[in-house]
């Protein structure tokens, strides 16, 4: 038996929290589905400095927060993932390895993941010295060398941060400049600690038990080198988590959702927010933004599909 | 008495490598999101596998030396030790329902 309800809101970062607190403060039941952590991105994500109105917060808190915020509206939380979603005219049926949902409305809030290298080494020494986050795991390579693999904000930034625990940081970047901001450029130029190894890419991570270095590729002369490191961090950019809708939901190539002003998809009752969509801005804000708007035009869907 | 017990470097093997019971260790740290995630569903678990199965906490910022010794490079980690051996261990930030499956995994 499926459950049924008003507002389904598949992922639990800030867009789908942001659509869950409008979405239960409309009296509408709703029921936000989370397959890891409450926060999405930003539980990994140290301090948070520019949410307009709060200096500065941990991503940890701040999704709490907006957590219990929406709960305390009514918004129910269950931690599963969703599976597959099928048009029941005039619902939607989402599928979980927990139960069947029966929803009037679906929210896509399933954010972005990370890019992995997709080199040999890199699944076997996943967190024991291959890193997709900084701000977890630098305190373990204290006085150690260790890499950084990307050149764009979060490589720099989380290189950066990586100062402060190893000996030296080197940053390996596939082009000869970095996209970063230059405030980060700046801040990256001028640190003693940080050594930039241009136009190479990382062909293999090698070590038994854990990261004793990397192996690397020049792409301009395609002389090949080793690297010896403890710990390699990856910043390559991210893709939306949208695999599981391929077919079904009108995308762009990049996999990101194609939404109109008011977050609606081109199928009736499906909206998506957040990192998910095409041209997202990609920051909390925006994403929280993208929540809200759909959770109002969502209400106005359900007013006019489904009149009391 | 559920509740898992913070412990330092100098209890690690009498508390852990000693216990009679097998022993879920929490490595953890104050700083990291995802651990503070992780410390209710320990804290659940402890009462639903009281009596089978120890819980502990290692601070990891105040206990290096139990941290380097086992290898961890990355937190949350848990860990399942048996008559003082590693039997098992998890990276990163899990559901509740795959920590439960790990535990009855390992203990049957």
């Amino acid at each position: 038996m499926a459950q049924e309800l008003d507002i389904l809101i598949v992922g639990g970062g800030p867009a789908g929290l942001a659509a869950g607190l409008y979405a239960a403060r409309a009296r509408r039941r709703s029921i936000l589905l989370e397959k890891g952590v409450i926060g999405g991105q930003i539980a990994l994500t140290a301090t948070i400095e520019n949410y307009p109105g709060i200096p500065s917060i941990s991503g940890y808190d701040l999704a709490q927060a907006m957590l219990q915020q929406a709960q305390s509206y009514g918004l129910e939380l269950q931690y599963t993932e969703a599976k597959s979603l099928i048009r029941k005219e005039p619902f939607w049926l989402v599928k979980t390895d927990d139960g069947d949902y029966l929803a009037k409305v679906v929210i896509i809030a399933t954010g972005a993941e990370y890019n992995r290298l997709n080199v040999p080494g890199e699944e076997r020494l996943t967190g024991k010295g291959v890193s997709y986050c900084a701000t977890c795991d630098a305190p373990f390579f204290a006085d150690q060398e260790v890499a950084v693999v990307g050149g764009g904000d979060a490589a720099i930034d989380e290189g950066l941060f990586t100062t402060r625990y190893a000996s030296k940081v080197y940053v390996i970047h596939r082009r000869d400049r970095l996209r970063a901001s230059r405030i980060l450029q700046e801040r990256a130029f001028a640190n003693p600690k940080m050594d930039f190894i241009w136009n190479t890419v990382v062909t293999e991570i090698l070590g038994d038990e854990e990261v004793e270095g990397v192996k690397l590729r020049n792409v301009i002369t395609g002389e090949e080198s080793f690297l010896p490191v403890k710990a390699v961090f990856i910043f390559i950019g991210h893709h939306p988590n949208t695999d599981w809708l391929r077919g079904l939901v009108p995308m762009d190539n990049g996999g990101h959702i194609v939404v109109n002003a008011w977050m609606e998809t081109s199928l009736p009752g499906l909206f998506a927010a957040g990192d998910v969509r095409q041209y997202a801005a990609r920051q909390v804000a925006t994403s929280v933004g993208d929540g809200v708007t759909a959770a109002i035009a969502a209400e106005r869907y359900i007013s006019e599909h489904f009149p009391e | 008495m559920a509740k898992p017990q913070e412990i330092t470097d100098s209890q690690f093997e009498g508390e852990v490598l000693k216990s009679p019971v097998p022993v879920l260790v929490d490595f953890w740290a104050p700083w990291c999101g995802p651990c503070r995630m992780v410390a209710p569903i320990v804290e659940e678990l402890a009462e639903e596998y009281e009596g089978r199965v120890k819980f502990v906490k290692v601070n990891t910022d105040e206990n290096m030396d139990t941290a380097i010794r086992y290898g961890i490079r990355s937190i949350p980690t848990l860990i399942l030790f048996k008559d003082g051996q590693v039997v098992g261990s998890i990276i990163g930030f899990r559901p509740k329902g795959e920590l439960k499956r790990f535990l009855d995994r390992a203990l049957s």
